[in-house]
């Protein structure tokens, strides 16, 4: 056992980082750095760069444009992209449907989408939630009937992040409603966004941003050919890309930025008279949330080796524990930033700006986006499976209780 | 000791809430969101008439002559209807501020205004730099021709928006930090000099930012005694804290009673998610801390009339923190408990969130009371 970084993956990190430096716009590093979430626009420029680097499809083999790295390289790599801070690579894209279609896609399949994924030519959505159908998926209800070449479907799907932005959405379905197993009825199918009957309504959350959607498919037309998989078979797709290599789940790089944040701007505010930076419970705060975040690394390390010596075939339950600690650090960072900024974290000067056109903020800039990013984060321990659904799993799985 | 209601307690909490049943409803508060001044100016005249901007005021003043439980009451109910209405700004802290320190004269003419509905107030004692430091105090009043000349800045003035008048602190002597030195001045809000920038805070509530400059008052201005005023500001934040927490704990109530609903009405797997026994033990969780956030509303209200300031001072830190650390996590575990829902603007929830959350960060966070209490151990 070594838990240190050979020199290879020490250099590979430094690679990485300068590259970073060097390539990612400044317009955009100066806005994640103040806490703004990358635009449409920024993401897409992001990704490209990325992929004409060969990065982008960072977890696919060589053969379809990965850069064939180790896993922890993979986990390196995401790191460094994450505490940069620069636009996370399009997860939709580049950790879901690329590797569902390499494993399950036809050639054809794998042809026409695979490159555009990397490029961010097409934005994918994932339309998996119903309004019924959060924590027990296998409950959903969107019905495709098969009608000659094509799938009529016609449902709602809810909680659809960026579908607004979105060319495709990958989608559960039910194809045999009459399936003995409600598992055993469901398909994964491609839905190009522009098909007539397709509707996407927006929904505003609690940060005051437009991030999620309702998605309603009415008499939605779609040709067989955008299967993947068997028929009947998607819900092994489903959980295939949902147990999928879980290297990013943690999302490590976000928090860690954030407590470099708190540390900056804990520089310029004072507590008692003096900086905050040197109140001795803050630091107390800071010191916490550091070894958290060191002992999620190697936490991270161990589930992403474990996962490469098995051949990329189980995924490790331990990935919940990733999953809990993960978002329980990037709730509780963005906690700390936003009590940093006190006050002046609580007005919502974007709003006001927004309203009044070109006026300068009535308030610094480092403020803007404290509690948005604490609001928003509230929801990383509901997505992706639930806190509590990752401790049923672990007690299943791993305390056989 | 005693915690039943008086009947007066009773009818004023029964005719209150059932004004905010009909005319409180979220569809209603989101129209109210929607346009300046950011509240309903209708419901201030009823308010008015119900005596509730009369309540902590003596009588003689056309005030209701009731007492900070009264207050509690009020707010606790404002609190589960997250009214928007500028009554923390006006009654509670201009008012308070108006009672502990205004002559005879100042008292006359404001208070009886307040109390009809007709004055609305705002204090404006916060600085940009000062984050939660009471005395630093940067804006500076200097005597001039008989009179004052205000100059500099006030931020996250609550209310300070849509104030007619406005309760200044500024500098009359010492330098920043200095607890002597600091006085209170009645500013009228359009008064030449007096710049405002009004914005929603997070919860949607109203504040801004202020400037004065070269802004002349005459000698009546000054409210208090001169250099004097920073024990008035400590008692003004007291109150402050005692009334927002009563009202943080009303929210809460209203909180634990959706996630209850839906614990009971949302289901997956085949029943109701209530029934997992982790989330029966997370509701559990939010009762006790409802219950402790009750206790410690109930403290800070009982010590406001103390008159050892170094007794009243501990309890009202202990009061915040306590309500404070049970806004947070009753909040938080109610988001958590209805999933997506939780996440959306258009659901109630999220609401009283965010009303816990800019109440954290009001008169000093959890971190800085529990510092102020740190440094009183013996
Ligand atoms: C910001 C955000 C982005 C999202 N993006 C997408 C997306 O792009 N595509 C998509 O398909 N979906 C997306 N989702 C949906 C997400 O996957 C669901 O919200 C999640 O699965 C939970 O489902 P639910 O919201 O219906 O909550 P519910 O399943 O109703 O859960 C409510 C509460 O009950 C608990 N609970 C439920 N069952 C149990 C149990 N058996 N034991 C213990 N506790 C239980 C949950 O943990 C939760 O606390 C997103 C959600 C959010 C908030």
């Amino acid at each position: 056992m070594d838990l240190r970084f050979t020199p290879e993956e020490i250099a590979f990190r430094e690679e990485v980082r300068s590259f970073i430096r060097d390539n990612l716009p400044a317009g955009t590093r100066e806005r994640m750095r103040l806490g703004h979430k990358p635009s449409k626009p920024e993401t897409i420029a992001w990704q490209r760069i990325l992929n004409a680097k060969g990065w982008a499809a960072f977890n696919w083999p060589r053969e379809y444009g990965g850069p064939g790295w180790s896993a922890i390289q993979r986990m390196i790599f995401l790191e460094e992209n994450l505490s940069a801070p620069a636009p996370e690579l399009l997860s939709f894209n580049i950790t879901m449907i690329g590797p569902v279609l390499i494993q399950f896609g036809t050639e054809e399949q794998k042809r026409r989408f695979l490159p555009r994924a990397a490029n961010l030519d097409d934005w994918w959505c994932q339309g998996f939630s119903e309004p019924g159908a959060g924590s027990d998926l296998a409950s959903l209800r969107t019905a495709a009937k098969r009608e000659g070449d094509h799938y009529v479907v016609n449902g709602q799907k809810i909680w659809t992040s960026t579908a607004h932005h979105a060319d495709w959405c990958f989608c559960l379905v039910r194809t045999n409603p009459q399936a003995a197993k409600r598992q055993e009825g469901i398909s994964f199918l491609l839905i190009d966004m522009k098909t007539p009957g397709v509707e996407v309504r927006p929904i505003i959350s609690i940060d005051g941003s437009h991030h999620l959607n309702e998605v309603f498919f009415t008499d939605v037309r779609v040709p067989v050919e955008n299967l993947v998989g068997e028929e009947n078979k998607g819900w092994n797709v489903a959980k295939y890309l949902l147990g999928n290599e879980r290297t990013g789940i943690a999302r490590l790089g976000i928090s860690k930025a954030a407590i470099r944040r708190a540390k900056e701007v804990a520089r310029e505010v004072r507590m008692n008279g003096r900086p905050l930076i040197e109140d001795k419970a803050f630091r107390i705060r800071v010191a916490q949330l550091e070894m958290d975040a060191k002992a999620l690394e190697i936490m991270q390390l161990r589930v992403v080796s474990a996962f490469a010596k098995s051949g990329g075939k189980k995924p490790d339950p331990l990935s919940s524990v990733l999953k809990i600690k993960g978002t329980e650090l990037l709730q509780n960072s963005s906690e700390l930033v936003m009590d940093v900024g006190g006050p002046l974290a609580m007005p919502a000067w974007q709003q006001e700006l927004e309203a009044m056109s070109n006026e300068p903020s009535p308030g610094p800039d480092w403020a803007a986006q404290m509690a948005p990013a604490y609001l928003m984060l509230r929801a990383a321990s509901i997505y992706g499976g639930t806190n509590e659904i990752q401790k049923n799993i672990l007690n299943k799985a791993v305390l056989g209780l | 000791m005693d915690f039943d209601l008086t009947e007066d307690q009773r009818l004023l909490t029964d005719s209150v809430a059932r004004l905010l049943g009909d005319r409180y409803s979220f569809e209603q508060r989101k129209q109210l969101l929607a346009a300046p001044p950011g509240y309903s100016e209708p419901l201030w005249a009823q308010y008015a008439e119900l005596g509730l901007l009369g309540l902590p005021f003596a009588e003689d003043f056309g005030g209701f002559g009731g007492g900070p439980v009264d207050v509690m009451l009020l707010m606790q109910s404002f609190g589960r209807h997250l009214v928007l209405e500028p009554y923390l700004a006006t009654v509670v802290l201009a008012g308070t501020a108006l009672r502990l320190a205004g002559n005879e004269a100042q008292q006359g003419e404001l208070i009886p205004a307040i109390a009809a509905g007709e004055l609305r107030l705002a204090f404006a004692h916060s600085e940009r730099q000062a984050r939660y430091d009471l005395t630093d105090v940067l804006t500076t009043a200097k005597a001039e021709g008989g009179g004052w000349v205000l100059e500099g800045a006030k931020s996250v003035v609550l209310h300070g928006d849509s104030a007619d008048k406005l309760l200044v602190s500024a500098r009359t002597a010492g330098g920043r930090d200095d607890a002597e030195g600091i006085s209170l001045f009645i500013v009228d809000a359009e008064a030449a000099g007096v710049a405002r920038r009004g914005y929603a805070l997070r919860d949607g509530s109203r504040a801004a930012e202020l400037s004065f400059s070269a802004v002349r008052l005459p000698a009546e201005a000054l409210l208090g005694e001169r250099d004097q005023a920073f024990p008035i500001i400590e008692q003004v934040v007291q109150a402050g804290i005692a009334a927002s927490a009563a009202e943080v704990v009303g929210g809460m109530e209203a909180l634990q009673a959706m996630t209850l609903d839906y614990l009971k009405t949302r289901q997956q797997f085949g029943r109701p998610i209530g029934e997992n026994q982790a989330l029966q033990h997370r509701a559990a969780e939010m009762l006790v801390n409802l219950e402790q956030a009750r206790s410690m509303a109930m403290l800070a209200t009982m010590v406001l009339e103390e008159p050892d300031a170094a007794d009243r001072a501990r309890s009202i830190s202990l009061a915040k923190v306590g309500v404070g650390q049970a806004a947070r996590f009753v909040s938080q575990t109610a988001i958590q408990l209805h999933g997506g829902i939780g996440m959306t603007d258009e659901y109630a929830a999220g609401h009283f969130f965010r009303r816990a959350m800019v109440f954290e960060h009001m008169f000093g966070d959890t971190a800085y009371h529990l510092d102020r209490l740190a440094e009183g151990i013996e």
